[in-house]
């Protein structure tokens, strides 16, 4: 018991926890190849400077609110929309720190700030699940989780150069399709959610709102349809599960 | 873009991706959740990543495509069936992606 807790604390046991999380990220890493290529590439088609394209990649790290802004950018949209844009789509990393936080509470503060910089889809979606299969605890987990985010950076930022350098040599790269990479990586975080109703019909919801709201401007469409989807499922759960006991709660929400 | 805008631009999504991903790690010690909150801030990542792939894969040119000569479609919904019917991520991903550009290529739709 004694040795197996002195040999967590050791470098080799922190590397084989680092190891574990960049392991459980290889299906999304696989995903995020080609669209890493595909910003990298799109960028120097719209004639933006190649360190602009790495700067993005390097410094803001967030694989679709960077193609929503190359869109925007391509637009001539105004900075101000780019930026607020950029908060809309990346508000729901929020929760995966919601979610996280009895997990990094007694963690250090120089290491909660490199897990919020690489907080992603892919990493929370690669390791959230191995606390609860006991893969990781709170002892561990972050070095997972820190795993996991080395190896999405360096193959983001990779791939972002590869782009870029691939884009200005074959100009017609950006009309491959490479983004269905995204979107199958999406596909394949929502599905192992789908196992209760309100899940179902928040997706269902979700997905109707945002091809009627499709018009909106500025992507209003997606933060209302993310709306519609968490209140829909928040409520079906309510009412499914607290039959009882929801009016108390009702009241009380309606206090705050 | 010149070269100061460029920098605003950059400077302003990390500030706000940064925040967001960070503030509840800054307070970690302090922060307490409503119940409530937390409960609905579970749907979030279905709600957002639906809301975002969904006109992707049904309006690929901006306008409702549900015939099959739409590739988005058929690699999309490729996608899905595998990731309800095997919870595999590397298959879900595989399956979808290749649907997508058989359909794209091989079938030439």
């Amino acid at each position: 018991m004694r040795n197996e807790h002195e040999r967590k604390e050791t470098v080799e046991g922190s590397l084989f926890y680092m190891k574990r999380g960049a392991v459980a990220s290889i299906p999304m890493i696989i995903g995020g190849i080609p669209f890493g290529l595909l910003f990298g590439s799109l960028a120097s088609n719209y004639g933006l400077s190649p360190w602009f394209a790495i700067a993005m990649s390097s410094i803001v790290f967030a694989g679709s609110a960077q193609f929503v802004a190359l869109g925007l950018i391509a637009l001539h949209a105004p900075i101000w929309v780019i930026v607020s844009t950029t908060f809309i789509v990346n508000l729901r990393h929020l929760l995966y720190a919601a979610d996280l936080v009895k997990y990094v509470k007694h963690l250090p503060m120089s290491v909660r700030i490199v897990m919020g910089f690489g907080l992603v889809d892919e990493s929370y979606a690669a390791i959230r699940p191995m606390y609860g299969t006991g893969e990781v605890n709170e002892k561990t987990g972050h070095k997972a989780f820190l795993g996991s985010f080395l190896a999405f950076y360096l193959m983001w930022n990779t791939t972002t150069v590869l782009g870029v350098l691939s884009g200005e040599l074959i100009p017609g790269m950006s009309e491959w399709g490479l983004e269905f990479a995204m979107v199958a990586t999406f596909i394949g975080i929502i599905t192992p959610y789908l196992k209760s109703k309100p899940f179902w019909l928040c997706m269902l919801s979700a997905g109707v709102s945002s091809l009627i709201l499709f018009e909106l401007p500025n992507n209003l469409g997606l933060l209302l349809s993310a709306v519609i989807g968490v209140c829909v499922g928040y409520c079906v759960d309510v009412s499914l599960n607290a039959p009882i006991d929801s009016e108390t709660k009702d009241s009380k929400e309606v206090e705050l | 873009m010149s070269f100061f805008e460029s920098v605003v631009v950059i400077t302003g999504m990390f500030l706000v991706t940064f925040g967001v991903r960070f503030v509840l790690f800054a307070r970690a010690h302090k922060v307490v959740m409503p119940e409530f909150v937390e409960k609905a801030l579970r749907f979030v990542p279905v709600a957002v990543l639906t809301a975002i792939i969904t006109p992707m894969i049904l309006m690929p040119t901006k306008t409702l495509d549900l015939s099959w000569h739409n590739p988005w479609l058929i690699g999309g919904v490729a996608a899905f069936t595998t990731g309800v019917w095997r919870q595999n991520q590397l298959l879900t991903i595989s399956v979808g992606v290749v649907a997508f550009f058989v359909a794209k290529y091989a079938l030439n739709f």
